[in-house]
């Protein structure tokens, strides 16, 4: 066990160092990206006075700023600030970065983690049956809609639910995260799951064919293997044989997939967001795009590297403290 | 109806085609075992030797019920005197009749050892399985261990294990020796002797042609997926002169201690079987009737042979 450990911590640091190689990598990227596109920050700041500013006046900001400095060092200060926490402040709502970060990730972590969990307990349950009936007709339907279900884009999927579960049926509400004309503080737990359905659904659509393809092939490669020959030659019928084996295989590559998805997760939070006007991060990254709000932007694009690097790395260490063959060579 | 009461397993005739895909669409039945013939008798060993791909595995499979779906079986199958049926297999298999498969791959390769020995049966025979892991030389830890960390000779002494945990009357080994060393082998060897004697059959599916000899009572020779020859394993000790089809007056031949003579060409394909006796394109006594017609199983001196010239 202390073995175990150690590998783990030792694990641990590799992705750590890795994280951090990776995010200074995209944090150049993303920076020389900005500063090569036609994007003026300085203009988007002015506009946001809302009053006209001469052109002496400009060049005062110009030089506060630092625009005409030459790249790298402008990247190295922002760098700094940044290490020092300091994401700046959003263009668009005038608050610091990190601020609008935080809030908007936790109601995207609820949407996100609704649909995770749903797409990964629907997707391994069909999965699962399309892997004890292969080429069998459960098989060849649930196939077909898997397949159609993945070809179909996230915002058009989401604007039927609208139209069908929203404006037709009225079961759920049309959008936003909470009841419109309510303060913050009288909103209800229920209140908010029930705004949450429908997006959460959405978005989970998205990634839960691909896992249960995935989980279905896995599924027919265990089947198909020598050691559930035997286990049919000892006289395990088809049900026992995946509980006692089929499970037991098919859960480790599941997991990995399941972790390995959060950054198909948080591009379809993009869409599904914009669709159900949801308040999350999806829809503030929509907005520092379309509104040319840099340093929300960039914050953005490092925290959901962040967050898609940890996906990762979590799915690396439980497969690590999962899989018997890395876990008892390692120790 | 008085002899089969006393065969355990009676094989007549049995085919088993695989349907595939040739060209595009076009499907060919491959037949891989034809008119095989095989008996086995309580208490008895019945080895049965042959080249790769003379069917020896298959037949396995076949006896189980557990071939793949795209396969056809056509002939007959006894058991007990009654007929094999697929419900009955699947009664049977892994109570009455169990399998001792190739290799640690029939292991499942995330669970440990023990519980696989145990199977899924309850109560478990947990008591049982360390006796005989003991008796095996497997030390303690074994049953906590994963197949993969499990040496070769290891694997094959747990999955020789998981048959004689069953109260099975009819055992089919696959090459359960390979990879063992001597000493295991012959232990193994001897388990399987003590069954017999205690009135169970084994089927020795075996490349180990001199061990075979040593252990069983009868050995059936296969040669592209049919019996060619079933004689008593003393005749071949004896030599050439005892055995009746030139097929295992070559095997015998071509064993190391015997001179280690090949017979030129190579068994039938599948797929591109010779019309008439399987064995007529190498054989060195050929007649024309040979290439044309499939001869009948004959019985001579205590044997039988498929050949119109055994004697």
């Amino acid at each position: 066990m202390k073995g175990t450990l150690g590998r783990l911590a030792r694990i641990f640091l590799t992705y750590s160092v890795k994280m951090i190689t990776v995010l200074l990598a995209v944090s150049a990227l993303s920076f020389a990206l900005v500063s090569q596109s036609p994007v003026d920050p300085v203009q988007q700041y002015i506009l946001g006075f809302g009053t006209a500013i001469s052109p002496a006046q400009r060049a005062q900001i110009e030089d506060y700023w630092g625009v005409n400095k030459p790249p790298v060092e402008r990247y190295l200060h922002w760098l700094s600030e940044l290490l020092q926490g300091n994401l700046g402040e959003s263009l668009l709502y005038r608050r610091p970065v990190a601020d609008i970060i935080g809030e908007r990730f936790l109601n995207s972590l609820g949407l996100m983690l609704c649909a995770w969990i749903l797409a990964g307990v629907i997707g391994f349950t069909l999965g699962c049956v399309m892997g004890m009936y292969r080429d069998h007709w459960p098989d060849k339907l649930l196939r077909r809609m898997c397949y159609s279900l993945s070809s179909i884009p996230t915002f058009w999927l989401g604007l039927m639910f609208l139209l069908m579960f929203a404006v037709w049926l009225r079961w759920f509400p049309i959008g936003f995260s909470s009841p419109v004309g309510l303060l913050d503080e009288e909103v209800t737990i229920g209140q908010k799951l029930y705004h949450l359905i429908l997006p959460a659904f959405t978005l989970s659509l998205a990634s839960f064919a691909n896992i249960a393809l995935h989980t279905r092939q896995k599924l027919a490669d265990v089947l198909n293997s020598e050691y559930v020959l035997f286990a049919r030659a000892r006289g395990e019928g088809q049900w026992t044989i995946l509980r006692r084996h089929g499970l037991r295989n098919i859960l480790l590559p599941a997991i990995t997939l399941q972790f390995a998805s959060f950054a198909e997760l948080f591009g379809g939070s993009v869409l599904a967001e914009n669709v159900f006007s949801y308040p999350g991060l999806g829809s503030a990254v929509s907005a520092a795009g379309l509104n040319s709000d840099v340093p929300l932007l960039l914050g953005v694009t490092l925290f959901s590297t962040l967050f898609v690097c940890v996906g990762n790395m979590t799915a690396n260490l439980l497969y690590g403290i999962i899989d018997p063959q890395i876990r008892e060579v390692g120790a | 109806m008085e002899q089969k009461k006393e065969t355990l397993l009676e094989i007549h005739n049995l085919s088993v085609s695989f349907r595939m895909y040739d060209h595009g669409l076009k499907q060919q039945d491959l037949q891989v075992i034809s008119d095989l013939y095989l008996t086995v008798h309580p208490g008895e060993i019945v080895a049965v030797a042959g080249s790769s791909g003379s069917g020896k595995s298959l037949l396995a499979s076949a006896i189980l019920g557990i071939l793949p779906g795209n396969a056809t079986v056509r002939g007959h199958l006894h058991y007990q005197g009654q007929e094999l049926t697929p419900e009955r297999q699947k009664a049977l298999r892994g109570k009455e009749i169990a399998l001792v498969p190739q290799s640690v791959a029939y292991l499942d390769p995330l669970m440990k050892v023990g519980a696989q020995a145990d199977g899924h049966e309850r109560p478990r025979p947990t008591k049982k399985r360390r006796q005989l892991f003991q008796r095996f030389g497997l030390p303690e830890e074994t049953a906590r261990r994963y197949p993969f960390q499990l040496s070769g000779g290891m694997a094959r002494r747990v999955l020789v294990s998981t048959a004689l945990l069953t109260e099975a009357k009819l055992v089919i080994a696959d090459e359960p020796t390979p990879g063992m060393g001597l000493a295991q082998a012959l232990e193994a060897l001897r388990m399987f002797r003590e069954m017999a004697d205690e009135g169970r059959a084994v089927i020795l599916i075996t490349h180990d042609i001199d061990l075979a000899f040593e252990f069983a009572d009868r050995v059936a020779v296969f040669y592209g997926g049919t019996t060619v020859e079933t004689a008593p394993a003393s005749d071949f000790k004896e030599g050439p002169s005892a055995l009746r089809h030139p097929y295992s007056k070559a095997l015998w031949s071509a064993l190391p201690q015997n001179g280690f003579h090949p017979i030129p060409g190579f068994q039938p394909y599948a797929g591109s079987l010779p019309r008439g006796c399987l064995f007529a394109p190498r054989c060195p006594d050929k007649t024309p009737q040979c290439m044309t017609d499939v001869p009948p199983v004959r019985e001579v001196r205590g044997g039988e042979v498929r050949c119109y010239y055994g004697s």
